[in-house]
């Protein structure tokens, strides 16, 4: 086994075995930073595939974690308000399998828009465009009374999940593990598939993609909208975790810590948002508490990370990626 | 509505156009040559608002704030350039993006830890307050009138240093090939240094300048660097020329979205709802007018036809 494959095991064995403990030791709190993580984790994936493997530098992915959560909150107000999502046809609902399909579905088509359109431009544009349509739905949801406007909705009860009571902080980290632990799989999967090989060859030598009678842009678009999918997902969960959603789930600073993570832990590596929102999450919650300033050893850190440790966590321990297995 | 109110929301589009052309011409000057996107851009434009207002609290003297606010970006540009920047010129923009996004939060708790987190005010002196009348009886105040000058008269300068001066022949010669330049026995590294003060400097006199209308917060320069790459995307990326047209109709889209769109609404919708989804749709507009200009023109009005 290669040292990334080992690395990813002790990892995955840590988020099973470290939660457990921490609920049989009544470490509540441990738990919800524990689901936190899982989460961002999700939300890292997704832009993983665009980023990582795409080379799709989106820094508008808030965009699709913000609809997500709206997508739910949307859904669950409408439900814990008794009232219907279109008048005299639709209910809202609280089953997580339900929001769930809707927020994936509502988030790929947003994806394949905004990629449609983003995907016209590379490069440096397209760093910027992907930032601009981020805040556009950031400005649309502040702007947008009817479901909160600045001051966000809450959710009173969780969603529920059926055969879990997902109030249980232990259960409901369970759940968002195996969504996690699911979503891993299956990147897995499409990165050994022939897609994943030609979403490689579109980042790397498009020409030669074209060259053969493919069309990289399409591929890549794809990778967007499952990517978007996906950092959806993650944003639905998130919102159901804090039971809250506000415009701050649209904010670029959301898309910048998301390319955090996946930077921190390891771009392009299948488990490098993993590491990556594990150490995020544990640096927030710790430096939180040693400064008021944390965000400043953040940056310097971030700093020191990308001029000398590039490959990120995962590079330093596992090394240089190898081209092929 | 009165001819009035629509002078004078022009007039507010222009200003803040303008404002955003300060914006802008340092990030696509910056791009152009260097090939670097900055998103500390916006800081430096908080750098030179937090600067301003404390020179003019201590000094009372507000030419001498916007100078400071604009020389103290320049020098944070600058010593930024020299100690992280200039290592990402060879790197591909994902290690930009990050590197100036750890910049961000850097400069933002800096900021916050040295100024503490209350907004802060600069005080117009009184020559610059106050309203003067315009033809029409059209009554507008006179310090945005003298911002919009400003912003003309340095667009002005700019186009002169590029385009008349020794600085400005190799800074051109820079954005098209910088190792010929090299070998013409340019100090390439100083030049650099050299456009990315000029660059923020530009960003610091326009968070100085527009000090006395906005709240002088923590946060306050990722609203405008936002709105400075909607600019450049639409302008083109690398153009001074496109710049300024991107300014401009990004200021009056915005300024004139936010007054017209739910009056126009009113015309078919009940007013409540038409006040709503106009003021919805004002906030989208300037990205809605910047999808519409990518599809038409992928690399922006004025940008090189191959990005």
């Amino acid at each position: 086994m290669s040292r990334e494959g080992a690395l990813n095991l002790v990892v995955l064995a840590g988020l099973v075995a470290l939660p457990l403990w921490a609920h049989l030791a009544g470490e509540t709190f441990t738990v919800t930073l524990a689901t936190r993580a899982v989460i961002l984790a999700l939300a890292g994936v997704g832009l993983n595939l665009a980023l990582g493997a795409g080379g799709l530098v989106s820094l508008g992915h808030a965009a699709f974690f913000g609809l997500g959560g709206y997508a739910m909150g949307i859904l669950a107000f409408h439900a814990q308000s008794m009232t219907p999502l279109v008048d005299g046809l639709l209910p809202g609902t609280k089953s997580m399998p339900v929001i769930w399909l809707t927020t994936i579905a509502v988030s790929a088509l947003a994806a394949l828009v905004i990629g449609l359109l983003s995907l016209r431009t590379a490069g440096v544009y397209f760093i910027m465009v992907t930032l601009a349509f981020g805040q556009m739905f950031f400005y649309f949801a502040i702007s947008w009374n009817a479901y909160g406007g600045e001051d966000g909705l809450s959710i009173w009860v969780r969603n529920g999940f059926p055969g879990l009571n997902t109030l249980v902080p232990i259960q409901f980290y369970g759940l968002c593990f195996a969504v996690l632990a699911l979503v891993l799989l299956l990147s897995h999967l499409v990165r050994r598939s022939p897609f994943g090989l030609v979403l490689n060859a579109a980042r790397q030598v498009p020409a030669r993609l074209e060259a053969v009678g493919l069309d990289p842009t399409r591929v890549k678009l794809v990778a967007f909208v499952v990517s978007g999918a996906i950092t959806g997902l993650a944003g639905a969960l998130f919102a159901d975790l804090n039971r809250f959603v506000s415009p701050a789930m649209f904010s670029w600073q959301l898309s910048g810590e998301l390319m955090v993570l996946v930077i921190l832990g390891g771009v392009g590596r299948l488990f490098g948002p993993v590491v990556g929102a594990v150490i995020f999450v544990a640096l927030e919650h710790w430096l939180d508490g040693v400064s008021d300033y944390w965000h400043v050893y953040l940056g310097l850190l971030l700093l020191l990370i990308v001029l000398f440790a590039r490959g990120g966590v995962i590079g330093l321990v596992a090394g240089r990626e190898r081209a092929h297995d | 509505m009165t001819a009035a109110l629509i002078a004078e929301q022009v007039l507010n589009g222009l200003q803040s156009g303008i404002m955003l052309f300060l914006m802008a011409a340092g990030l696509t000057l910056i791009f152009g040559v260097m090939g670097l996107i900055n998103l500390a851009h916006g800081s430096l434009f908080m750098v030179g608002a937090f600067v301003a207002a404390a020179t003019a609290a201590m000094t009372g003297h507000f030419v001498l704030a916007l100078a400071a606010g604009m020389a103290a970006a320049a020098a944070a540009g600058a010593l930024v350039e020299v100690v992280v920047l200039r290592r990402l010129y060879d790197r591909d923009h994902l290690d930009q993006v990050l590197a100036t996004f750890a910049l961000i939060l850097i400069f933002t708790e800096g900021t916050r830890a040295v100024f503490g987190s209350f907004p802060l005010y600069i005080d117009l002196p009184l020559w610059l307050s106050g309203p003067v009348t315009l033809p029409f009886g059209i009554q507008y105040p006179f310090y945005r009138l003298a911002l919009i000058a400003l912003g003309l008269v340095v667009a002005g300068l700019l186009t002169l240093l590029i385009h008349r001066t020794r600085i400005g022949l190799q800074i051109r010669a820079g954005e098209n090939d910088r190792e010929m330049i090299a070998a013409l026995g340019v100090d390439i590294g100083r030049l650099y240094t050299l456009v990315f003060a000029l660059g923020a400097g530009l960003a610091g006199l326009a968070g100085a300048a527009v000090g006395p209308i906005l709240s002088v917060q923590i946060g306050m320069g990722e609203p405008v660097l936002i709105l400075a790459f909607v600019t450049i995307v639409i302008g083109g990326i690398g153009s001074i020329r496109g710049a300024f047209v991107g300014a401009l109709l990004v200021g009056l889209t915005d300024t004139l979205g936010g007054i017209f769109l739910p009056e126009i609404f009113k015309l078919f919708m009940e007013p409540a709802a038409a006040t709503r989804t106009g003021a919805s749709l004002a906030s989208m507009a300037i990205y809605i007018l910047m999808a519409g200009v990518l599809i038409l023109r992928p690399t922006g009005l004025y940008g090189a036809r191959a990005a």
